[in-house]
């Protein structure tokens, strides 16, 4: 690796990363993307992904992220993966990256570090996981086959993974926290038309149960303050996303909740450091939308080096 | 075996290969349609080449070991179950941030 100073440092290989990848690399930009671990990002654990345009019977979201991969790599964008950043330190017109074992420069640094799964933080979520307790129902699904399992969250991701637990389990109780249920209508609609699953609305995970593994999970209706007792082998989470945020020791402004606050061109608080996808503060987090805010941050990437030469 | 790879094995040679070893075993609960497990296994060949001779790293695609993984208690992938002398003596669940230092943490113990 060589120490010359990139034009763009991308941070995270998902959908946002790897579409500032080819817009950048298309702009004739020197362009290295460093990723955690592979590229992918949280589309690539989705089963099946139905709303992302172009793909009218749905992708499976590992296909999708690597021909996105492929396709970067085409322009020129250059990939390192199992390259985590710990460190990113703004300097006078460039910002200098670390890694573990590496140091970068950049003329710009675009931020496309996603979230991680939120825990529920209940009794039972940390000494159960993987004993019952999962976050990633693509992975574990399979495992559960012909038994009974609780999914905790009826927003898209939760509604959308239960559906692929339904190839495989008896029965999934979907819980949720509020009186309704924020997915999206076809999925809740295709869901409550099953005869697996079951929905236990404006109810919250009050603990996790078993001896060696899971066997039950206890829920109280917020209304009554009811309490009661599902048996169930497998909890799945998804309650959503805490941002990847904290490497950034904070170098640009964040809001209340740790998602980095940008303009409409993705600038964040400074000049020359751009934040895309789900670690942005916004209301929508979605594939389509990743890539539409990596575009923006590459074209506002390259005019900023335009004005910096 | 080739020393310093993994090595696949399934429900009929789990008992030769982990529990009858002489050395300790990691080994690796996998499965194809898993993206947390296809970023693990370059970790897990790292390791393998690293401890050639004093570690043994073996892969269990749980579609070809349903009846190991449930009798291990395999409830998530990828799961890392260290075994010495046929017992399992620790358990790494999921990618962790420093997958590769944390999996040396817990083998190092157990090594001659």
């Amino acid at each position: 690796m060589t120490n010359a100073t990139h034009d763009v440092i991308i941070v995270g290989g998902g959908a946002a990363g790897l579409t500032a990848g080819i817009y950048a690399s298309r702009e004739g930009l020197d362009t290295l993307l460093l990723e955690k671990w592979l590229c992918g990002g949280l589309a690539a654990e989705t089963t099946s992904v139905e709303n992302y345009p172009g793909f009218p019977e749905g992708v499976h979201g590992r296909n999708l992220m690597e021909k996105f991969k492929q396709q970067a790599q085409r322009f020129g964008t250059q990939i390192v993966e199992y390259s985590g950043v710990a460190k990113a330190e703004p300097l006078e017109k460039k910002v200098k990256i670390k890694t573990d074992n590496q140091e970068y420069d950049a003329r710009c640094l675009i931020i496309a570090s996603g979230g991680t799964p939120k825990k529920v933080n209940v009794p039972g979520e940390d000494d159960f996981y993987g004993k019952g307790v999962s976050y990633c129902a693509t992975c574990d699904g399979p495992l559960y086959k012909g038994k009974d399992v609780a999914v905790i969250g009826c927003g898209d991701s939760g509604l959308q993974e239960g559906e692929s637990l339904l190839a495989h389990v008896r029965k999934a109780t979907f819980i949720e926290f509020l009186p309704y249920m924020n997915a999206a209508k076809i999925l809740q609609e295709r869901l409550q038309k099953s005869e697996k699953t079951d929905f236990l609305l404006n109810h919250m995970l009050a603990s996790i149960n078993g001896e060696d593994l899971v066997s039950s999970v206890t829920v109280k209706n917020r209304q009554t303050g009811e309490e009661r007792k599902l048996d169930v082998s497998g909890v799945f989470i998804y309650t959503g996303f805490l941002p990847n945020s904290s490497f950034l020791g904070g170098i640009v402004e964040l809001d209340t909740s740790g998602y980095i606050i940008t303009d409409e061109n993705m600038e964040t608080s400074v000049p020359g450091i751009y934040a895309v996808g789900d670690v942005r503060s916004k209301r929508v987090r979605q594939i389509d939308v990743a890539c539409g805010e990596g575009t923006i941050a590459a074209i506002s990437a390259r005019d900023y080096i335009k004005e910096l030469i | 075996m080739e020393a310093g790879k993994p090595i696949k094995i399934s429900d009929e040679n789990f008992e030769e290969e982990a529990l009858k070893s002489e050395i300790p075993v990691l080994v690796d609960f996998w499965a194809t349609w898993c993206g947390p497990c296809q970023m693990a296994g370059p970790v897990l060949e790292k390791i393998a080449q690293e401890y050639a001779g004093r570690l043994k790293v073996c892969k269990l695609n749980v579609d070809e070991g349903r009846q190991t993984a449930t009798k291990y208690g395999i409830m998530s992938i990828p799961t890392l179950n260290i075994y010495k002398n046929g017992e399992v003596v620790d358990r790494i669940i999921g990618v962790t941030p420093g997958y590769e230092a944390d999996i040396k943490g817990k083998i190092e113990p157990h090594l001659e």
